[in-house]
């Protein structure tokens, strides 16, 4: 290497005073005199001149004047002057083509030269000059190269058939260049083979019905069998051509997939990215079941995530090819987080890409480690970047419901911090978070009242103002500070104005006496004084709704929002399946399709994956039944961005499902209908419809597709559980219970049942037993409990020295469990523990620690060390532990699930001898986050149907009956059903302990 | 596929323009420079779209070199080979600067020629095209030589010209390693992986068939349950698991699939045979132990221990650590056992130069840092201390176990290479929190 750059240097120098010097020269007359040194008789002086107009040509001058002096110097020998005159042919012969014509007989000269690189150099050039009169000439010693001896020239040649094509392509099809071509994939040189697949693949593209590329088993062999032995750049053309080819079945969807795999180690980025193309598209048609199909995926992670230690525009690419492949196939990346943590020198577009991955990526089991790095990178310089990054904190609430305290808690100190762009972001962020979680952060609306004043962007305004008039009836001058908006009207955007008009008039249906001027103001204002269509229109809806009937707009404005979804900013299915097709390409840079961005007609049709073999479903869902999978067959509605925004905070199902809103059709019609021929259907039954239409994206559970919402109306009426009917039948209702929305609320209430957020009083926990006694350990005694305290589990322990000596130095380690309990921090002994001490110690533990099965089931084996030894010894805690604060099931969802968890996962129990009533058995369970969703009594029963949520997501599901009637009967009778059937009698055990205690 | 390839100074002049498509008009050249170059902000992505044209950059110190196209390209691959524009050029005239370029320009027309065929990548290995392209002219070729040029560089072994011949058949391994921690102050790793690199210099002669092994938990544990067990047994415990790996374009791929041998025909001279990732059972070169105390509101005192953890015979070099220390920070007192240590104010960190250091060896480093009062109400982020230092091993435990040469044409064996093997681990980003 030091001697070539040696070499180099020594040219450098001796060049030095010879070549840049052409790009000085800028005096006049220069092109004269440039003639009369073209037509000098010393060749050195020729050339001189030559380079001296390539410079001024390169710099932008015009010196096509200098054309025929120029192509004269073209007869010579040697080959650096030649290759400048044809340089400059390429250039200009299009401006001077009948000049150009004088240089057609050196070319077919040179066609025929002894040395192959001068036959090579006449025909590629030809092929670059764009002058009809040429490529006449061009097709005799075209066709004569294609068949040359040397592999040089043929390959050469082949690109000049697409060359000629994209001239002249009625030419190239009447002179069989295409037979010639595709004779060249069967050639023995691979370089060969690569640039005739480059060649066919860019002519098929503008033929996009004939079938040029006729991929069939042997041509792809053969390609195949190039792809091993050719340069990395032909290898990136094949494997780009093989993209195209749908193999027949799966079986040869498998056994390309196992050649092309060797590619995943190429150094090149974009032979692996390839790579991945063929096998994302390929493996579609592979059944999920087959080991092979395991294994693929397993082998496409580590080298997707070696592209990121690329060069940084490469990572780029990779970055947003990965978040394609990330929303197809979350499971590849799932446990790679780590890798798109933002370094602090990464370019600006790396780590705006990685925080968009990183949120797709976040899942309960990582949750901690991204907010940590969310917040850091929210004190970053980069506005952008730190605007990203606080959208993301809100991501996290409204993805990981356990983080949700914590990212309000992370957004909230953001506030405080004044940044004008951070405190607006945060305020978007939040009022998605109140729509994913309502009831249950409200507190912190006087915090973001506060900053009222700083808002100056539409969408923080629009934001503030929906949170203002959503939560109207709490804010004690909320009908101030919308006054304060509704100065400036007509200066601020739509989007702000809509959402004034809305929330106002939600204001006044919540305080009506005291808004009465204020509802009438922003109502002329929208409908007399506005120019936009919307706006008014949405103002004379609100006026005739106010005017005639006052309790229906109550219904129809303070309805129940659908509940948003978690997965946000995702590209619609049928785009991502074209855009997985484009792997590597710019498409996949931009995420759009070809046709948003290259003109006329070229390579712009759509592709598709193939459809799995052997399953009737179409290409589009291919993930239909795979509860895992992100993309399940409902698509999950997406967070509409700020355009949609307002169509539905709007409240209205009469706006037909916006493309990204999920096509569940027949309830939002059926809800639709309800509304314009009811009228006065019931809020519950409203709900109802609306609430069921949505449940499928919230609860990521396989649904069978038959279980339609007419189906699932008509059993909620007739379903005992819920004891009022929903909406089955809204005509039937009774009149009163419709027209009075308190009675309705007052409903809702009851089924609340108190379920406020980190109720800890009644929580159960356990006394402390002995969990190593001293003589096994040296003398240190341990006993402990668990109890789970404000939302965060605590290991409380009491370490009692024994022994006759100072311990210290105390750590404390899990195996891996079954829920993933590990300790959140280090153990806090922190003083020495002198002889017959006791210290008492609580431990917070998170969930997020390795997994494994244990027997039982809630066994955790602990090791504990201190300067003395390590100790170990195993305990066992109530599953009651893992019951998360959210775990209160919606009705419906509820209802629907009971229904879908097959009756074998039905499990009974017997509670005996307890003295409790329901009400009092609810408080207790609902101190341990055992959640009443609703009550009936039958006779002399009571029946209590409750939800449970553990910390990895299960729910359960229960029912518990207790006598009423007969005093002495004193068993309750619980069935719990889960999907994992395994884990109720663990959940049994925790009924009685509770309720014993 | 690439429409054209422009190649401006920081200014936005053009020095080169070589356009390969009838769709990239001359105004192409202007709207690169007057919306990215001259735009005021900067650079938020590599690729632009103007007016439905995507320019594809890359900087090289203030030269910028553009690649323009109007249809979907794979993107991927103009950046590849881009970077492998820069890597030829660099080849035939040094750095890459305006200058260099300027003097060139004749050169790299040639070569844009060459290696990009109406818009498509052809073979750009330097060392075939160095056969034929040499500013020299083609002179006195015979036909045997024309037709070895272009059945090389359309051959399967396009990255090697026959005909190499060596006195002395020689080459150079380098294992180049960088090793990233992240420690929790009580001395748990957070995250630690090496990257790896296999640099080659070889000086062979002919067209060498060449084997690399090295100690492969997969290789070996294969070999252990075909062979004798007792050697599994010894040599199973020194093995590594890598997480993934990457080859240049000379190891056969799909050999490396099925058999995971790595057979190849080097090229001539300097390469990067292969890279690599290792995250499991790293060899920590040096363990930080930090102890920080605040004593009041207006003093810290900082203690950092580190402890060379290899074999006693090897010697670390060019060791430091960065101590952060507050913002309000207004003096600091240090003292250490070994080296020099110096507080840098414009740095906020102490920094601490140890020149060599022995394996099992530890050293200390006590500071008193004063500070100024504040009624910044703001916590201290405490960042991380880093270490920058250079070892003679292998922190991912990667042994080379033999290098093979075979050519069966020239009369020179495997003996008769003289073979050296090297092995550099540099720090990464090396970090334990306090």
């Amino acid at each position: 290497m030091e001697w070539a750059s040696q070499l180099c240097e020594n040219r450098g120098l001796g060049s030095k005073m010879t070549d840049s010097k052409y790009f000085t020269t800028t005096k006049k007359g220069e092109i004269f005199e440039l003639k009369a040194e073209l037509n000098s008789d010393k060749k050195e002086k020729k050339k001189e001149a030559v380079k001296k107009v390539i410079a001024s040509m390169t710099v932008g001058k015009d010196v096509s004047a200098l054309f025929p002096d120029v192509v004269n110097c073209m007869q010579t020998d040697n080959l650096e002057l030649k290759k400048l005159v044809y340089l400059y042919l390429m250039n200009y012969a299009k401006s001077q083509p009948d000049m150009a014509i004088m240089a057609v007989n050196t070319f077919v000269k040179d066609c025929e030269d002894p040395n192959p690189l001068i036959r090579a150099l006449a025909v590629r050039t030809m092929g670059c000059i764009r002058v009809d009169k040429i490529t006449e000439y061009l097709c005799e010693p075209l066709r004569k190269c294609l068949k040359d001896e040397d592999p040089y020239v043929r390959k050469t040649a082949a690109v000049c058939v697409a060359k000629l094509h994209d001239i002249n392509a009625q030419l190239v099809e009447d002179q069989g260049f295409l037979d010639t071509l595709k004779d060249l994939i069967s050639d023995s040189n691979p370089m060969v083979v690569a640039n005739a697949v480059a060649a066919l693949s860019e002519i098929a593209e503008s033929h996009p019905n004939s079938n040029l590329l006729d991929l069939n088993p042997q041509t792809i062999n053969k390609l195949l069998t190039a792809l091993n032995e050719c340069t990395e750049w032909g290898q990136i053309f094949i494997l780009d051509c093989l993209a195209n080819y749908t193999p027949r079945d799966d079986r040869e969807s498998q056994s390309i997939c196992e050649r092309v795999t060797p590619r995943l180690s190429h150094a090149n980025s974009a032979v692996v990215l390839s790579a991945v193309k063929v096998l994302m598209k390929f493996m579609e048609m592979l059944p999920k079941d087959l080991d092979y199909y395991g294994t693929l995926l397993k082998k496409l992670a580590p080298p997707l995530v070696t592209l990121l230690s690329a060069e940084p525009e490469l990572q780029y690419v990779a970055l947003r090819n990965i978040n394609l492949i990330v929303q197809k196939r979350p499971e590849i990346l799932k446990h790679e987080m780590k890798v798109f943590f933002v370094k602090y020198n990464d370019p600006i577009y790396v780590k705006l890409e990685k925080l968009d991955i990183m949120i797709r990526l976040a899942s309960q089991a990582n949750i901690a480690q991204v907010l940590a790095e969310l917040k850091e990178y929210a004190t970053e310089v980069d506005v952008d970047f730190v605007r990203k990054a606080v959208r993301a904190i809100g991501r996290c609430a409204i993805k990981v419901e356990q983080s949700a305290e914590r990212c309000v808690s992370t957004l909230l100190d953001l506030i405080q911090t004044k940044v004008n762009y951070v405190v607006q972001e945060a305020i978007v962020v939040i009022k998605d978070i109140f729509r994913k979680y309502p009831n249950k952060y409200e507190s912190v609306i006087a915090t973001l009242c506060e900053n009222l004043d700083s808002l100056d962007e539409p969408e923080a305004r629009a934001a503030m103002i929906w949170i203002v008039g959503e939560y109207a009836e709490r804010i004690d001058n909320a009908d101030e500070l919308l006054e304060s908006f509704l100065e400036g009207f007509h200066d601020e955007s739509t989007q702000v104005q809509l959402q004034l008009l809305t929330a106002i008039v939600k204001l006044f249906l919540k305080k009506p006496t005291e808004t009465q001027e204020l509802v009438q103001q922003v109502l002329s204002l929208a409908t007399q004084d506005s120019d936009n269509p919307d706006l008014r229109d949405r103002g004379y809806i609100y006026w005739r709704l106010l005017s005639t009937d006052p309790v229906a707009a109550k219904e129809v404005v303070l309805a129940e929002k659908p509940l948003i979804s978690e997965e946000t900013d995702l590209i619609e299915p049928t785009l991502l399946d074209e855009l997985i097709c484009h792997i590597g390409t710019l498409a996949s840079v931009y995420h759009k399709p070809p046709s948003a961005f290259v003109e006329g007609g070229r390579g712009v049709q759509h592709k598709r994956l193939p459809a799995r073999a052997g399953s009737g479903e179409s290409a589009e869902s291919p993930d239909v039944g795979q509860a895992v999978s992100a993309v399940s067959d409902a698509p999950p509605a997406v967070i509409p961005s700020q355009g949609d925004l307002l169509g539905d905070l709007l409240n209205l199902d009469l706006a037909p499902p916006t493309s990204n809103v999920p096509p569940v059709p027949s309830s939002m019609q059926m809800g639709a209908m309800d509304l314009l021929g009811g009228g006065l259907d019931s809020l519950m039954g409203d709900e109802s419809e609306t609430s069921a239409s949505h449940y499928r994206t919230e609860v990521q559970s396989p649904q069978p597709p038959e279980c339609s919402e007419r189906e699932l109306g008509g059993d909620v009426g007739g379903s005992p559980a819920m004891g009022v009917s929903l909406g089955g039948a809204p005509v039937g209702m009774p009149a009163g219970l419709g027209a009075a929305p308190a009675v309705g609320g007052g409903l809702g209430d009851l089924f609340d049942l108190g379920g406020g957020v980190g109720v800890t009083a009644g929580s159960y926990i356990p006394p402390k037993t002995v969990w190593l006694p001293a003589m096994k350990a040296k003398g240190l005694e341990i006993s402990g409990t668990f109890a789970r305290r404000s939302g965060v589990i605590h290991m409380d322990l009491s370490f009692t020295n024994k022994a006759m000596s100072v311990m210290t130095d105390f750590a404390i380690q899990f195996n891996k469990n079954s829920f993933g309990l590990a300790p959140a921090g280090p153990l806090q002994v922190l003083t020495p523990l002198s002889p017959n001490q006791t210290v008492d110690v609580s431990l917070p533990l998170s969930t997020t620690g390795p997994v494994m099965k244990m027997e039982p089931l809630n066994n955790l084996q602990v090791a504990v060390k201190n300067n003395i030894d390590v100790f170990y010894f195993s305990c066992q805690y109530p599953i009651s532990l893992l019951f998360v604060e959210d775990g209160k099931m919606d009705r419906q969802v509820f209802l629907a699930t009971w229904k879908d968890i097959p009756s074998e996962n039905e499990a009974q129990f017997q509670i005996k001898d307890c003295h409790l009533n329901s009400d009092a058995a609810s408080n207790k369970l609902q101190g341990s986050n055992i959640f009443t969703v609703a009550k009936r009594t039958v006779d002399t029963q009571d029946m209590l149907y409750q939800s449970v949520k553990l910390t990895n997501g299960i729910w359960m599901l229960a029912e518990l009956r207790i006598q009423t009637g007969n005093p002495n009967s004193t068993d309750l009778e619980l069935s719990v059903k889960c999907r994992a059937p395994e884990v109720s009698q663990y959940v049994y055990q925790c009924y009685e302990l509770i309720l014993r205690n | 596929m690439i429409g054209g390839l422009f190649i401006y100074n920081h200014k936005g002049e053009v020095l080169i323009s070589r356009v390969y498509r009838d769709d990239i008009g001359r105004n192409a050249v202007d709207a690169f420079r007057v919306n990215v170059i001259h735009a005021r902000q900067q650079v938020r992505s590599p690729v632009t779209n103007i007016a439905r044209t995507s320019f594809f950059h890359v900087k090289r110190s203030n030269i910028w070199l553009a690649a323009v196209t109007k249809q979907n390209v794979n993107a991927a691959m103009v950046f590849e080979f881009l970077y492998k524009m820069c890597d030829v050029m660099a080849a035939y005239f040094g750095k890459i600067s305006e200058e260099n370029i300027k003097n060139n320009f004749v050169l790299i027309y040639e070569l844009l020629d060459e290696i990009l065929d109406f818009g498509y990548p052809q073979n750009s290995e330097t060392g075939a095209l160095k056969t034929f392209i040499t500013q020299q002219g083609i002179k006195g070729q015979t036909k045997e030589e024309q037709s070895q040029i272009t059945s090389q560089v359309t051959g399967q072994i396009g990255w090697r010209r026959e005909g190499i011949k060596y006195r002395r058949n020689e080459l150079f391994l380098d294992v180049l390693e960088s090793v990233n921690l992240l420690m929790s102050p009580q001395g748990q790793v957070l995250s630690a992986h090496v990257s790896g690199r296999v640099v080659m210099k070889s000086y062979l002669s002919g067209m060498p068939e060449c084997k690399f092994g090295m100690n492969d938990k997969i290789v070996i544990d294969k070999q252990g349950k075909g062979g004798a067990g007792d050697d599994a047994g010894k040599s199973g415990k020194q093995s590594i698991a890598i997480d993934d790996c990457t080859f240049h374009q000379c190891v056969r791929l799909s050999k490396f699939d099925s058999e995971r041998s790595i057979s190849f025909i080097p090229p001539d001279g300097e390469y990067e045979l292969m890279r690599y990732r290792t995250t499991k059972d790293i060899i920590l070169p040096f363990r930080v132990i930090p102890l920080v105390r605040e004593v009041g509101r207006t003093k810290l005192e900082v203690k950092v221990v580190i402890k060379s953890n290899f074999k006693p015979s090897l010697l670390a070099q060019k060791i430091e650590v960065r101590i952060p220390t507050p913002l309000n920070t207004s003096g600091v007192q240090v003292i250490c056992m070994k080296g020099k240590a110096k507080y840098k104010a414009s740095e906020n960190a102490i920094v601490w130069k140890i020149k060599r250091m022995a394996g099992m060896k530890e050293s200390q480093i006590s500071a008193e840092i004063e500070l100024l009062p504040t009624n910044d109400k703001k916590k201290w982020a405490r960042p991380p201390i880093s270490m920058n230092f250079e070892v003679p091993f292998a922190p991912s435990g990667l042994k080379v176990r033999y290098l093979k040469v075979f050519e069966s044409k020239l009369n020179y064996s495997d003996h008769d290479v003289i073979k050296w093997v090297r092995y550099i681990g540099r720090s990464g980003i090396y970090e334990t929190r306090c």
